[in-house]
């Protein structure tokens, strides 16, 4: 990372500095010398995009835990208190809250934005694989941080959400209550879940910036999918590409305060204004809405151990996708049939969430059942032959003549661009 | 591109400042929520008042009741204790002001200002050592008043400082009578 | 520009994705609602104080006999955005009331009356006291009730929720509920204890028996006493008691999104400013 900086101390405290902790060179060449591809367009700034709400996560939910009190005769309160008496307490609450959906959000656009252009190819496989861990511990703490308020779904959705360990043969049970502490979900549940939902967030920061090592390593893909191979085609990140995230780091903000400010409680469930009732089920248990499609995968299989492997193993096989691609071509660009499949994959995940919130019946059944089956066959079967069967178009031979095909016209039609824009 | 700047540089270089600037502007009005927060919030502003039946406190005896979760102490002091504390020379005092909420910042620390008004044997204060925040021992150090164990502040009979490193007297909240036997402090 | 329209056409795509994908569709069945006027409703909605007085008042002299508000303060009752009572007025509202303190110098829990800092007390000291005493049924409390009852606006319907503001699925269902009671049509068994109610969120009855009739509540404005009117204002009050902050929300809010579009505009010359240079 750090081979990348032009800095060159110059007094002699940074001299001194440098020859001791080379942390000045080291955020340089990361963040400022780095020679970034000139190329990429908007959908790369969901990176920084998603750095700006694990950051903005953090900081609300620290000051979140300075007013809630983690018991089960307290949460429920603890939190209206804040609603109500904190200074700002509501709006620390609706930014942590709906925070946790933009985080989702932008996290689907930038792994779509990975599998479009693929991104997850040699060299950048470790990349990716991190970028997955990342993307399971996110899971883990948005489940465990939906808990702490202690209204209905909380309860009710660990209560079902840890039960599928039980599917587990012989071991299932002893899980299942070593995760409780106890034999249903209670006090120690709601306690540890709340440390953990504090811890995991400082761990997805460390994977962070391995994730980012790792792509820096390799240098940024692009979305011809083609290396830089002259001065030409890279640019310091700073100023191009700070000022450029932040613009656009800035737009998400528009689209996030517009649901803190004006729809709050639009992504959130009425049940979880009704405080945790042990004795009363509510008539429909529905996940967080970033759950759905793997909660449609989980309720497909008629089976309990089967569902719950066919979850798993949904994101499982992100793990090997690097080897599952056998494409020699990288990007989607360049890539027609893959492109077809990529949008149909991308509805098929839509589709799962949709059924993932319809009651678990009829034809709702049905469905959910072939959308998961297109889910693995996407992976498991498309993806592989496709790199056999598919003739790429011809790749440009370098980011600069690819932009000035681009923009320029008059050259090989659609050498580069986005895919929306074919 | 150096060449390029002198050819316009006022306007983009008052865009990059008003760039600038808004985003200061922006962090600035970002930090407050994060910052107030932190303040005592409208449930604890609003428990600032509690009542007190003082009647059946015998001459001698000390109560101590929470207000703001603090304790107040409430003494009925003997005529000696009074006694002691009117023959101090204000100009004896380390600390000359009387430290009274419900007289003026400028009243001088004479018993008369430290007592109740109208019933000057008796004393409510706010039981807090001045110097950080410890609770004196009644009846105790080198002047028959409170003593703070932490570190040795000796307070006289009329919860003024004397001896120590505390550098106020005992802080005497806001009160009154709101009937014969009842006081309401805060 | 080609890249602005394609981060439009990206920040559009997100919304899509997303609101197919929200919950609130959940089960998609359920009673149908009229959707009701609000003045509380879209970006510069603000609660009616004097709507919020007399829902109180209906709250007051029918509700609370049976349901609770445990997270309402009487202080609240003076607060901004509220209704607006005056600090005096709220000192003798909370004196009419009692709540137990303690323990005293006996070690006695004693009633006392209320000061403005105190939580209105409870009908029931406990959920099982309040079952006992309404044939198994539980009143719900009011402090968060009508953020807890929403019927689901369905595909598409969800959808344009998101650029129509809705978020009074509470009210209005409230309104609807106390509104709709009706004679059962024939052939439909009612339980005894139950009362026929189409707009009812689980079922077609509830044990709760009609609360309000014409003029059971004094209002002294000339505002007609009929059960619509209750029934609006209570609902009102009770999206009030629920959601205190709404207007301090909806006000930061219009200024937040001033300053952020302004800032991302100059934002947006900045970084073509950084970037005339370079074909990318």
């Amino acid at each position: 990372m750090a081979g990348h900086s032009n800095y060159v101390p110059q007094s002699a405290a940074a001299k001194w500095l440098e020859s001791r902790l080379p942390v000045i060179s080291l955020v340089r060449g990361s963040f400022v010398d780095f020679p970034t591809p000139k190329n990429l367009n908007y959908w790369w700034t969901f990176g920084g995009i998603l750095f700006f709400v694990l950051i903005a996560q953090i900081v609300t939910g620290i000051v979140l835990v300075m007013h809630y009190t983690a018991s089960t005769t307290a949460a429920f309160a603890s939190v209206e208190h804040i609603m109500r008496d904190v200074n700002f307490g509501w709006l620390m609450r609706y930014l942590h809250a709906n925070g946790a959906s933009m985080f989702f959000i932008a996290v689907f656009i930038h792994m779509f934005r990975g599998m479009y252009y693929g991104s997850y190819k040699a060299p950048r496989e470790i990349s990716w694989i991190l970028g997955v861990v990342i993307f399971l511990i996110m899971m883990a703490t948005a489940f465990m941080g939906y808990v702490l308020p202690w209204g209905q779904m909380s309860f009710w959705g660990a209560t079902v959400i840890t039960n599928l360990f039980s599917a587990l043969p012989l071991v299932g049970e002893p899980i299942v209550n070593w995760l409780w502490g106890g034999f249903a979900v209670d006090n120690p549940t709601l306690n540890r879940f709340f440390s953990l939902h504090y811890l995991l967030p400082f761990m997805i920061f460390g994977v962070v910036l391995l994730h980012v090592w790792a792509f820096h390593t390799s240098g940024n893909s692009n979305p011809t999918g083609i290396n830089p191979k002259t001065k030409q085609d890279t640019i310091p990140f700073h100023p191009y590409y700070t000022v450029k995230d932040l613009f656009a780091i800035v737009v998400f903000m528009i689209f996030f305060a517009y649901f803190v400010f004006y729809i709050p409680n639009f992504l959130g469930h009425a049940d979880n204004y009704i405080e945790a009732n042990p004795l009363v089920t509510p008539a429909h248990i529905v996940p967080e809405w970033y759950f759905l499609p793997f909660y449609a995968i989980l309720r497909a299989v008629p089976d309990k151990l089967g569902g719950v492997i066919l979850m798993f193993g949904s994101i499982a096989v992100l793990f090997v996708l690097p080897w599952l691609d056998t494409s020699k071509v990288r990007s989607g660009t360049y890539r027609p049939l893959f492109k077809q499949f990529f949008w149909i994959f991308a509805a098929v995940c839509v589709g799962l969430g949709y059924l993932g919130a319809m009651p678990a019946e009829g034809i709702y059944v049905t469905l959910a059942r072939i959308l998961t089956a297109y889910y693995f066959a996407h992976f498991l079967i498309i993806l592989p032959l496709l790199g056999f069967l598919e003739k790429p178009k011809a790749l440009p031979a370098s980011i600069s003549e690819a932009v000035l095909a681009g923009s320029g016209g008059g050259q090989p039609a659609g050498a580069v661009s986005a895919p929306e824009t074919k | 591109m150096a060449q390029q700047d002198t050819v316009e540089p006022t306007r983009r270089d008052f865009l990059y400042i008003a760039t600038g600037a808004m985003g200061a502007v922006g962090v600035g009005a970002l930090a407050w929520p994060f910052i107030h927060q932190m303040n005592p919030d409208a449930s604890a502003l609003a428990l600032a008042s509690i009542e007190v039946d003082v009647s059946s406190i015998e001459e001698g005896q000390s109560i101590k009741v929470m207000w703001r979760g603090k304790p107040v102490f409430i003494r009925y002091r003997t005529e000696k204790e009074v006694g002691e504390a009117k023959e101090v020379p204000i100009a004896d005092l380390p600390d000359p002001m009387a430290r009274n909420l419900n007289l003026g910042p400028d009243a001088d620390a004479s018993d008369v200002n430290r007592g109740v008004e109208g019933n000057e044997a008796l004393i409510v204060m706010v039981g807090v050592c001045t110097h950080l925040g410890c609770i004196p021992l009644g009846e105790a150090g080198d002047f028959g008043g409170w003593f703070c164990p932490c570190h040795g502040s000796h307070y006289d009979t009329a919860g003024r400082i004397r001896k120590g490193p505390a550098p106020e007297n005992l802080m005497i909240p806001p009160f009154e009578f709101i009937s014969d036997d009842v006081i309401r402090i805060g | 520009m080609k890249t602005m329209i394609r981060s439009a056409r990206g920040a559009l795509l997100a919304v899509a994705a997303l609101a197919v994908a929200a919950p609130a569709l959940a089960a998609g069945e359920g009673p149908h609602i009229e959707r009701q006027q609000w003045s509380f409703s879209g970006p510069f909605g603000s609660y009616d104080q004097a709507q919020l007085q007399r829902g109180f008042k209906v709250f007051k002299e029918v509700c609370a006999s049976c349901h609770g508000a445990k997270f309402l303060a009487f202080r609240n009752l003076a607060e901004e955005g509220g209704p607006g009572f005056t600090e005096d007025q709220v000192k003798v509202i909370a004196a009419e009331y009692e709540v137990l303190k303690g323990p005293n110098d006996d070690g006695e829990m004693e009633a006392l009356p209320a000061i403005p800092s105190d939580r209105f007390p409870s009908p029931f000291p406990n959920e099982q006291a309040a079952r006992a005493s309404n044939g198994g049924a539980y009143p719900p409390d009011f402090s968060t009730l009508a953020k807890a009852r929403a019927v689901a606006s369905g595909f598409p319907g969800f959808v344009f929720d998101i650029f129509t503001q809705y978020q009074e699925h509470g009210p209005d269902y409230i309104y609807n509920l106390l509104t709709g009671y009706e004679e059962p049509p024939e052939g439909v068994e009612v339980p005894e204890g139950q009362y026929y109610n189409p707009s009812f969120i689980a079922g077609k009855s509830l044990a709760m028996a009609p609360p309000l009739f014409e003029e059971a509540v004094e209002y002294t404005d000339g505002t007609p006493m009929t059960v619509e009117q209750y029934a609006h204002d209570v609902a009102a009050f009770m999206m009030w008691v629920a959601e205190p902050k709404l207007e301090e929300r909806k006000n930061l809010g219009f200024r937040v999104m001033i300053f952020l579009v302004i800032f991302a505009s100059l934002l947006y010359f900045t970084k073509k400013s950084v970037w005339r240079d370079v074909d990318h």
